[in-house]
């Protein structure tokens, strides 16, 4: 384990939790933006963050120990999940412990903690919220995997980082393939981040809420952590995007720290693109009925398979 | 008893575990109404023997295989027993967990419920000593004797209440699957003995069979077995037997007994049979995977919390099946790299399932004690009231919901590892339906999140839907200590997997002959050599994530203290919040419902605008019953009823019957 | 294996887009979409014909990009779009089997053609090959496309989808059809279209409807 290793660890688990509120501020500010609406700072989340931090938590009566351990456990395994992509660098130590398949299970603990937090106080709109969230989850965490998985059978490993590197050290090569698990994959992210067709952020109804009605008990620096974790996710999920669809100009663990120094500010600009292009995907589109959400997912997991069977059928 | 041994050998010291157990089982006739008896003493020792059984088969996986002849049996035919790598790893399944369920329930049977302690203490070691006999049978008669006396102590045990009629429907409904199984098994032995009428398995494995007679063999007992495991559409009896009996016993059922029914095809078509053909393995694939997806579903849907956890047992044997299945499909195309990591992914899922199911089986029963309510409607914030069983049973959540670092998702990710690889094999067809499984298996593990996160919430979480519940009492502390053992066993098999694999590299060498090769980097991570730079390491992943826990913790203290108010809960502001408006168990199960309609057969008792007090009803069935059972079922009845005419009541024809057979004969003879 | 030279990568490519055109028409809904859809599926015929075309030097292979370009991607679609306006069709009922149900469908048929192609690919000698699959699938797909529907004027478009999953199909194995037979089919497929633009009128005509289960009435024995 070289110091350079160590290194690159280290700053791409801080540079994910200092970048991601500012990047769910950017796609908001763009969203403001397409919106005709005055936008907000991109530093917005973070003044959230620091209110809810300074303010006190009341617990709900009946609110138990898992209602209060459950954000620092989101938080914890959105940060684990941070520390194996590699967005700046592959050259990570703990993504060795931790492949593409692991990453999936790192995120579907933290959707099981979020739902079970939110059933935890036992209001309608509680498990209201885990039930969809759940629901979300069961279709959209095996299309994350089969586009992960068709990624991994392109590079012959589920190692993120030889993925990553496999496809940028190539012979440039189109892959029929990966543009169906794209499209998969885009569709997932916005399901899993509570994005427009599925869920909106931004919604006063309770009724169509899906992310916001399991926080709606928290308060304070519970929700805090929660809101991070949820910003998170998303820097999480745009890098995952990154690393199998554009991962030129990651930095390798042959390139040194210089090829470290060149990704910094790479990763800010595919950010840049990817989060003006998420507020012009939720803008264009509608939020779709509950009861089309499944049809969404489903139609994201068969992409994904048939991008499989694309890959199998054209080697590429 | 193995003292008077005069040379010891680990057959011996299973063999005295066995003895032991049978022991005990007697002992409780001695004083067969006294509760305390056979909870305080015999139960423990009971434990105790598991305990012996798992360190001797851990310690005998690596030795060479033994055997013996002992002297029972019928004359010319003793029983021969046979102690290698697979039947070792699956003692130590047994003694395992059996000995987590044993201290469970030395605190859990009570008086007054159904059969005398007495009897239900030598039921229930019976039903260890037979497990534990199928997996050294090394004969065919030994082996059937043994599992008849399982499935029969098994069918004592679910009926202990007999005075309902629901649940002796239910006992009856098994032993007939049973049978019908135990059939199949019998006729495949038949099958493989290959005419010299020998019928050891030594004789069996040098025997010469034509490659369909060995497709024969292998369907009997893939029939066989299947409907021991409970796989699709052999299913039926699981739902009902399980949340039947006791909860040690469903859980020892769904932990440990079905896992027998691995241990029998693993048996069968890697060390009985020569010669596997890739078809058999695509056959138990889509069987597995079948039932893998039916048994998800309808577990989704459930309303029983017992009833949930035995279609979840189908789930699971389905992903085991799954597991078998791409082993011989692997096994059948010459790639044995790839077979030696499903084989490994296949005994772990098996292993993993006996801890984690028992941990939750064994929750349910300290709820039912604690509440007597196994509908998952009149349940609710338990997790105040029994803080111990709540968070032990978090553990087995987890694990079975394949989450990291728990022991479900080392399968899992072992199960997809060899899945990934699966387009190489050189079949058409084969290669393009090998990852469209991998899309079922990730589709049923996400589901069994679904599952799990519906069970636990409705009984654990939430608020109390009956007021009843308010003086539910946690377990005791015997069932304490046997939650423990398995939620332990859980968190240790997820978290060392390297240890575990190198243990069953010796099963991978011996079924498959091919060495194990490295499975693990420095004894943390593991990282399979036909995964090709694919690794994992639970301990580092955890480490990293508790650390950022803790730090997160205590950062947030330290910057910002820990003023924490209790008040109402917000809702919205709605302020008349009661329990009767969280999701039921029909609501969380209702997007399920919806999505995957056609595989139910529902009746809905929608309530009417002007009900003053209005009900809704659905029941969920399923539709197998209705598509074989019931034809099947009208079909022998018919066949009796045409039977039974020839019963007429009068001596006469009776003589008549008895002189047209004599005829018949003489005149064949002659 | 070897990579392949760039002019197949695209036509891999557009054998894969004419794969995911096919299943959006199979859970499209909107009938004018579908026009658009198929009017795509024809461009991306087009422009793996004259890829074949620049590979191989075949001067027929031209004329018939040409031919594709004017029947398939301008004159049929816009003689559906009048079609559509004029019957005033937009939308096709609810279709028979739910959405994700088709697609699951679908999807198995996807591994039936690719796995059927296996065999027969590796009998074939042309570079496009590997496509067949593909072009077997799109075929079998508009096929449940029209057994899923309820509407006349989906069906046909399903129809003219087949058609291209035919041509592609050619293509792939064998570079094409002679000219003469190509002319023919193409002749015979704007000749079915105007046939069937007859039977639309006279369909709604009778039952002020075109859903085809109105047609269902018509048996002799009730």
């Amino acid at each position: 384990m070289t110091p350079l290793r160590i290194v690159t660890q280290l700053l791409e688990i801080a540079a994910a939790l200092i970048a991601a509120p500012a990047f769910l501020g950017w796609v908001n500010q763009c969203r403001a933006w397409l919106q005709n609406r005055r936008a907000p700072s991109v530093l917005q989340p973070y003044y959230g963050l620091r209110k809810l931090f300074g303010k006190d938590v009341i617990l709900a009566e009946n609110a138990s120990a898992l209602f209060r351990f459950a954000p620092y456990a989101v938080f914890g395994t959105m940060v684990a999940a941070a520390a194996i992509i590699p967005s700046m660098g592959t050259g990570l130590p703990l993504s060795t412990a931790a492949d593409a398949i692991a990453l999936v299970g790192l995120l579907a603990t933290a959707r099981v903690f979020v739902s079970l937090a939110a059933m935890d106080v036992g209001t309608a709109f509680g498990t209201l919220g885990a039930r969809r969230e759940m629901m979300v989850g069961f279709l959209a965490e095996p299309a994350l995997l089969m586009v992960l998985f068709v990624a991994a059978m392109i590079s012959h490993t589920t190692s993120l980082p030889l993925i990553a590197e496999g496809l940028t050290t190539r012979a440039l090569a189109l892959y029929p393939s990966l543009a169906f698990t794209a499209v998969a994959f885009t569709l997932v992210l916005l399901a899993e981040n509570a994005r427009i067709p599925v869920d909106n952020p931004a919604t006063h109804l309770e009724l169509t809420m899906i992310h916001e009605a399991m926080l709606l008990e928290y308060s304070g620096r519970h929700l805090a952590m929660m809101e991070w974790a949820a910003a998170l996710k998303l820097f999480n999920y745009a890098c995952i995007g990154f690393a199998l669809f554009i991962p030129w100009g990651t930095g390798t663990e042959a390139g040194g720290p210089a090829a470290l120094m060149l990704a910094a500010p790479l990763l800010a600009l595919k950010l840049a693109v990817a989060g003006a292009g998420l507020a012009v995907v939720e803008t264009l589109s509608a939020k779709l009925r509950v009861f089309r959400a499944p049809e969404f997912l489903a139609t994201a997991f068969l992409l994904a398979v048939l991008g499989l069977l694309v890959y199998l059928l054209l080697g590429a | 008893m193995t003292a008077v041994e005069v040379s010891f050998s680990y057959l011996d010291a299973c063999l005295g575990v066995l003895v032991a157990w049978g022991a005990i089982g007697v002992a409780g006739l001695i004083r067969p109404r006294s509760v305390e008896f056979a909870g305080r003493t015999l139960f423990p020792l009971g434990a105790v023997c598991g305990v012996m059984l798992t360190v001797v088969a851990i310690a005998s996986i690596a030795a060479p295989t033994e055997r013996a002849v002992l002297p029972v049996g019928l004359p010319d035919l003793p029983f021969h027993i046979r102690r290698d790598a697979l039947s070792a790893v699956f003692l130590a399944l047994l003694g395992g967990a059996s000995a987590g369920i044993s201290v469970f329930s030395a605190g859990y049977f009570r008086k007054g419920e159904g059969a005398l302690p007495g009897l239900l203490c030598l039921e229930y070691h019976v039903f260890l000593a037979a497990m534990g006999l199928v997996l050294i049978a090394d004969d065919a008669y030994a082996f059937m004797v043994a599992w008849e006396t399982m499935a029969l102590a098994s069918y004592f045990l679910v009926t202990t209440q007999h005075r309902i009629a629901e649940i002796r429907s239910a006992g009856f409904l098994y032993l007939l699957i049973a049978h019908v199984g135990a059939i199949g098994i019998l006729l495949s032995f038949g099958v493989m003995q290959g005419g010299s009428w020998q019928f050891t398995f030594d004789a069996m494995r040098s025997a010469h069979i034509a490659p369909e007679w060995a497709s024969a063999a292998f369907c009997l007992a893939l029939f066989g077995f299947g409907a021991k495991a409970g796989l699709v559409p052999l299913h039926v009896w699981l739902p009902e037997a399980h949340p039947a009996a006791p909860s040690p016993v469903s859980a020892l059922m769904s932990g440990v007994m079905l896992k027998t029914a691995v241990y029998g095809l693993l048996r069968v078509s890697f060390d009985l049979l020569h010669g596997v053909q890739w078809w058999w393995g695509l056959l138990a694939l889509a069987f597995g995977l079948g039932s893998a997806f039916y048994g998800v579903i309808f577990a989704a849907v459930q309303t029983d919390m017992k009833r949930l956890l035995a279609w979840s047992s189908i789930e699971n044997l389905g992903i085991v099946f799954t597991g078998i299945g791409l082993t011989l499909v692997f096994q059948g195309c010459d790639m044995s790299a790839l077979a030696a990591l499903a084989l490994i992914a296949t005994l772990y899922h098996a292993l993993n399932h006996a801890f984690m199911k028992s941990v939750l089986f064994l929750g349910t029963g300290s709820v039912l004690h604690a509440t007597g309510q196994r509908n998952l409607g009149r349940l609710g914030g338990l997790i105040h009231r029994m803080p111990w069983v709540t968070w032990l049973t978090l553990v087995g959540v987890l694990a079975i919901a394949g989450l990291p670092p728990l022991n479900g998702f080392v399968s899992e990710w072992l199960l997809l590892q060899a899945f990934l690889f699966a387009g190489e094999v050189p079949q058409a067809f084969v290669n393009m339906l090998l990852p469209v499984g991998a899309a079922v298996v990730a589709l049923c593990t996400a589901l069994a999140g679904y599952v799990m996160v519906k069970f636990f919430g409705v009984i654990f979480l939430g608020q109390p839907r009956e007021a009843s519940l308010a003086g539910a009492h946690d377990a005791g502390v015997m069932e304490r200590i046997g939650l423990l053992w398995l939620a332990g066993a859980c968190i240790a098999l997820g978290l060392l997997p390297v240890q575990v694999v190198h243990l069953l590299g010796s099963v991978v060498q011996e079924l498959l002959h091919v060495g194990p090769g490295d499975w693990g980097v420095d004894g943390w991570l593991l990282a399979p050599p036909a995964a090709r730079h694919a690794s994992y390491g639970p301990l580092a992943l955890f480490a990293v994530t508790v650390a950022v826990v803790v730090l997160g913790a205590v950062g947030v203290r330290v910057w910002f203290g820990r003023r924490a108010r209790r008040g109402p809960a917000w809702d919205c502001g709605f302020v008349r919040l009661d329990s009767r408006m969280q999701d039921t168990a029909e609501g969380f199960g209702q997007p399920i419902r919806h999505m995957f309609e056609p595989f139910f057969s529902m009746q809905r008792e929608l309530p009417t605008p002007f009900d003053a007090l209005p009900r809704y009803r659905v029941t969920v069935g399923d539709r197998i019953w209705g598509l074989v059972y019931a034809p099947l079922g009208a079909v022998v009845r018919g066949t009796a009823e045409f039977a039974a005419r020839l019963q007429q009541g009068r001596i006469a024809t009776y003589l008549l019957y008895s002189f047209v057979t004599l005829v018949v004969l003489l005149a064949l003879v002659l | 294996m070897a990579p392949l030279s760039f002019d197949l990568q695209l036509l891999n490519g557009c054998a894969a887009l004419l794969l995911l055109l096919s299943f959006s028409m199979l859970s499209q809904r909107r009938i004018v979409n579908l026009v658009n859809l198929l009017a795509l599926q024809g461009a991306l015929l087009c422009a793996a014909t004259l890829l074949v075309a620049v590979r191989t030097g075949q001067g027929h292979l031209y004329l018939s990009a040409v031919l594709t370009l004017a029947l398939k991607v301008v004159g049929l679609p816009l003689l559906l779009h009048r079609l559509i306006r004029r019957l005033n069709v937009y939308w096709d009922a609810e279709p028979v089997i739910n959405a994700s149900g088709t697609m699951l469908i679908g999807l198995l048929i996807v591994v039936f053609a690719f796995g059927l192609a296996q065999p027969i690919s590796a009998l074939a000698s042309t570079a496009t090959r590997s496509t067949l699959g593909i072009a077997i699938a799109v075929i079998l797909l508009a096929f449940l496309t029209m057994i899923t529907r309820r509407k006349a004027m989906s069906q046909v478009v399903a129809f003219l989808s087949m058609e291209n999953g035919l041509f592609f199909g050619a293509m792939s194995a064998t570079y094409g059809m002679p000219m003469v037979v190509e002319l023919g089919v193409a002749l015979d497929v704007l000749v079915a279209m105007l046939v069937l633009g007859v039977f639309f009128f006279q369909i709604r005509e009778q039952f002020d409807s075109l859903d085809l289960h109105h047609l269902e009435s018509l048996k002799e024995t009730e």
